[in-house]
């Protein structure tokens, strides 16, 4: 998926569960670019042989975040929430979807 | 204000963020260098008139989000974008670097050290341009020695950002040495296009008198914008 693709456009509710209400929710992943060294990420890679669990080759270490937004933010809102500020695009990659 | 702390031509103001560390150590490499210190706070949403900025290091609001990124949308650092446009000096150091990098005044960006360590140590650098309004006092080619002390130092950029910065000669600091975080072409300092805008890693503030730091090289940079804001030098 490219950079910033807003996935899942057609926004559904969640059911009621509690004081708030039916809100969308929107989930935001942050991963560095491919070309960006992610040494927090090789050093989950490092230990987990060290714990006896075996086969993984690269673990990239990326920020997930959680948006309850009202139901008129519309897809160009969530993108410059996203690209402005949620991810640097300097330095990463970002995807939007509604849940 | 009293008389005597309005008597210096050359007011520079150093801004305070919640989990701002350094503010003080820069006020006092001002004074030191003989201009006016003024404090500016994060709320701030003007300069107070000052005739350049330091943005200095510490861990403005925890670090969260990403260095830098929550205090690059402050008020106050939206009046340093206004002022930096129309050739106001600013100087971000560590933590301002960051800041000045997240606000899109300078280009490219601070990350992880590539060790994972957080490195603080007196590092060996070399000024490779006198032609800004920071370095000025500088001879170019000059090694100096100033404190490092950070964990996201790692400086990046893509190859057309970085290609930009070599040819218009606007590297300004590189690490001399084993490199403390594998910054991209060991680069510890960068300026803008217009020489006015500075930012780096290392802490030129912590090397201004022997009593307090490893040398008296980092004070030559509050000296040159100085002479940067008074005219007599040509930036």
């Amino acid at each position: 998926m490219a950079a910033g693709d807003l996935t899942g456009k057609r926004a559904t509710k969640r059911e009621n569960t509690g004081s708030l209400g039916t809100v969308p929710r929107v989930v935001v992943d942050v991963v560095p670019k491919p070309e960006i060294l992610d040494p927090q990420g090789q050093a989950i890679v490092r230990a987990l042989p060290r714990m006896g669990l075996r086969g993984v080759r690269d673990v990239r270490q990326g920020k997930h975040f959680e948006l309850d937004v009202d139901d008129d933010v519309d897809a160009e809102t969530l993108h410059r929430i996203a690209g402005e500020l949620l991810a640097n695009p300097v330095i990463e990659n970002w995807t939007v979807r509604r849940l | 204000m009293s008389a005597d702390q309005t008597s210096a031509a050359c007011r520079i103001g150093v801004i305070t963020f919640p989990g701002t560390l350094d503010d003080v150590d820069a006020a006092r490499a001002v004074r030191h260098a003989g201009a006016q210190p003024v404090s500016l706070w994060h709320a701030d949403d003007d300069l107070h008139g000052v005739d350049a900025v330091v943005v200095p290091g510490g861990f403005s609001y925890g670090d969260y989000l990403r260095a830098g990124a929550i205090a690059a949308r402050q008020p106050v650092l939206r009046a340093v974008v206004d002022a930096a446009r129309r050739g106001t000096p600013v100087l971000g150091i560590c933590n301002g670097f960051q800041i000045l990098c997240e606000a899109g005044l300078l280009p490219g960006a601070l990350v992880r050290n590539a060790g994972l360590h957080f490195v603080c140590r007196d590092q060996r650098l070399r000024v490779e341009t006198n032609a800004t309004a920071w370095t000025g006092r500088y001879a170019a080619g000059a090694e100096i020695v100033v404190p490092l002390k950070s964990i996201e130092g790692r400086y990046v950029a893509d190859s057309s950002t970085l290609a930009a910065l070599e040819g218009q000669g606007r590297v300004v600091l590189r690490y001399l040495g084993t490199s403390p975080n594998g910054a991209v072409r060991d680069i510890s300092g960068i300026a803008s296009a217009d020489g006015r805008v500075v930012g780096l890693m290392p802490h030129p503030e912590h090397a201004i008198d022997s009593l307090t730091g490893p040398s008296t090289d980092g004070l030559d940079f509050f000296r040159s914008v100085i002479d940067a804001v008074l005219g007599s030098v040509p930036v």
